[in-house]
């Protein structure tokens, strides 16, 4: 009998899948709801899910308080400026790797995974020093080098998947056609790993903007960013949470409109190398 | 010009010797081609030459000039891949371009040189496809073309025809035959298929565990083998090697004869035998007969056609003037 899929299946399937779907994302929509109530309303109990006066007071109020596009504007320059420096450094790491591999290749790649299973805090203090001895507290630069170190085992990882996946036959082509090391990674490997370094951009970009605890430990007013601008309406403030909802549905939305627009590379990205 | 001298080069990959020390040198112009089993260094040879690989002692020189540092890309030599290895994400015209781009050559120049490759290639139509755009035998010419423009000292083809099926394979053995004849520029093509080697070498080097075994014309090979592993190589079907009282007799270790060399018979002959199997070609007829206490099963080549079936008995007289001899060592006796 042929495999088929059956309409009672299709219905089943998508009801799960809508399902799980809902589940993951109902802590944004609460907080989504909760950002047009009022204060009142917002702990009110039993829990009002609708039917509430919506109203964009929450908002005003934060706008009014901070300075919103400056913490934005943070945001963009580390969250940009960590993946960029992490992707210069990461495509010739990857390149080598991938294509010059010595005995001691697959070593190196899980030993730098294995720096991701260190606790954060276990080095806080360390590069807390660091920093006041650098001078890079609450400086920009100073998390775009953090981030950037944070996330590189995870951008190299991710490139030396796409690069294993492009044949060394045609770098060896450009290699006979007269293109140097420099040129052969311009010309020829990087436009053919373009999809791939676009998810590693995406993905990274996304992690350093969700990013809490170097931004909030090492900033104080100059280089904080959406981070610290949700976090300022958390504990001084109360139990404020309708303006700590506007807080964070505004620092989420940036990143929630880049992820919508580009989930098809997303998901492709992510799983290349699995799937053949 | 090119003209490529190997002396004493080896290569070992880790504690393993893949190819010890070898000397040859290959003419200006000359149409090599390096055949043996696969796993013999035919390939890791060709990559040495290239400069894909390092060499782990010897000279390479080029024209004269030591080469065995010099990058592939400072070489001047250009190379056609088994996968082609187009660059999937440029146009037919811009693959071709290229390595023209790399070595600096002016515009106008590299669109005229792109033009006369496409032409001779039957590319013109292609120029703005991408690769995936196109069936293996246009891309085996593009990769050609690619190696055309440089202008290279010489052209290196690492099995370039193994990806094609068997009719693509021959039209595109003749045409790169025909390029050499126009382009009189030197072309060094490594195969495991004795046939394109035997149809397309002025020189033929034949190879088995990285040792030269011989170097010659591809007659002087089909005639002269110089000893038992080269005579088994080289032909098709294979060389019958018979050992023990048999070659004896002939003053060897070892006599070989051809299967076009046998004569057959129904009623007499030297030896006889069962036939096994025979292969009706039309043009040919192969026989392949068991029982002849010679050897496991000795083949015989026929013009035409014969009427002979499984089971039937059958005499076979070698041309004794076509034998081949060979000692214990497996080297040729004049």
């Amino acid at each position: 009998m042929a495999r088929s899929v059956t309409t009672q299946r299709k219905i089943i399937n998508t009801t799960a899948a809508w399902a799980v779907g809902l589940l993951i994302f109902f802590p944004i929509l609460w907080t989504i709801l909760t950002s047009f109530k009022t204060e009142a309303t917002a702990i009110a109990d039993p829990p009002v899910f609708l039917a509430f006066d919506w109203t964009l007071e929450n908002y005003t109020t934060v706008m009014e308080r901070s300075n919103y596009m400056r913490f934005l504007w943070n945001s963009v320059i580390i969250a940009g400026g960590s993946t960029l420096l992490g992707i210069i450094i990461a495509v010739p790491a990857a390149w080598s790797m991938a294509f010059v591999p010595s005995k001691r290749t697959k070593d190196i790649l899980l030993w730098m995974l294995s720096t991701k299973m260190l606790p954060a805090v276990g080095v806080l203090y360390p590069i807390y020093l660091i920093f006041i001895k650098l001078g890079l507290l609450d400086s920009r630069t100073g998390l775009i080098i953090v981030l950037m170190l944070m996330n590189l085992p995870i951008i190299v990882w991710m490139l030396y998947t796409y690069f294993k996946e492009i044949p060394g036959e045609i770098l060896e082509a450009a290699r006979m056609d007269g293109a140097s090391l420099k040129e052969e990674i311009l010309y020829v490997l990087t436009p053919m790993a373009i999809p791939g370094i676009a998810s590693t951009l995406l993905l990274n970009f996304i992690l350093a903007w969700n990013e809490a605890f170097w931004t909030l430990n090492l900033t104080a007013a100059k280089a904080a960013p959406l981070t610290a601008f949700i976090a300022s309406y958390s504990s001084p403030e109360g139990l404020f949470y309708a303006k700590l909802s506007a807080a964070s549905t505004m620092a989420i939305a940036p990143i929630l409109i880049l992820g919508w627009f580009s989930q098809k590379q997303l998901v492709s990205g992510l799983t290349f190398g699995a799937v053949k | 010009m090119g003209r490529i001298t190997l002396d004493k080069v080896s290569k070992s990959f880790g504690e393993v010797e893949v190819i010890p020390p070898l000397d040859l040198t290959i003419e200006n112009g000359e149409f090599t081609v390096f055949v043996g089993p696969s796993g013999c260094g035919k390939s890791t040879l060709l990559r040495l030459i290239a400069g894909l690989e390092d060499t782990s002692g010897g000279h390479i020189r080029i024209d004269g000039n030591d080469a065995t540092h010099v990058p592939p890309a400072k070489r001047g030599l250009a190379m056609v891949f088994q996968s082609y290895a187009l660059y999937p994400h440029m146009s037919v015209r811009k693959n071709i371009a290229f390595p023209m781009k790399m070595a600096g050559v002016p515009e106008d120049e590299q669109n005229r040189r792109i033009d006369a490759a496409a032409n001779a290639l039957n590319l013109s139509d292609y120029l703005d496809r991408r690769p995936g755009q196109l069936s293996g035998g246009q891309r085996q010419r593009v990769a050609i073309g690619r190696a055309i423009v440089r202008e290279p000292a010489a052209f290196l083809f690492d099995e370039p025809l193994s990806n094609l099926d068997a009719a693509l394979r021959v039209g595109m053995r003749l045409e790169i035959s025909e390029l050499h004849e126009r382009l009189k520029t030197t072309m060094i093509y490594v195969t495991h298929d004795q046939v394109e080697a035997m149809t397309m070498a002025d020189k033929i080097v034949v190879l088995r565990a990285g040792v030269i075994e011989q170097v010659g014309s591809p007659l002087e090979l089909y005639h002269e083998p110089g000893n038992e592993f080269v005579a088994g190589f080289i032909g098709s079907p294979k060389m019958n090697l018979i050992k023990g009282a048999e070659a004896e007799k002939h003053g060897a270790a070892t006599v070989g004869i051809r299967p076009e060399h046998t004569d057959v018979s129904t009623t007499e002959g030297t030896w006889n035998g069962v036939v096994g199997v025979a292969e009706h070609l039309g043009s040919d007829t192969f026989i392949h007969v068991h029982e002849t206490g010679l050897t496991d099963m000795f083949t015989v080549r026929i013009t035409g056609d014969i009427q002979v079936k499984h089971g039937d008995k059958i005499y076979l007289t070698p041309q004794l003037d076509k034998l081949h001899r060979f000692d214990a060592q497996g080297l040729r006796i004049e």
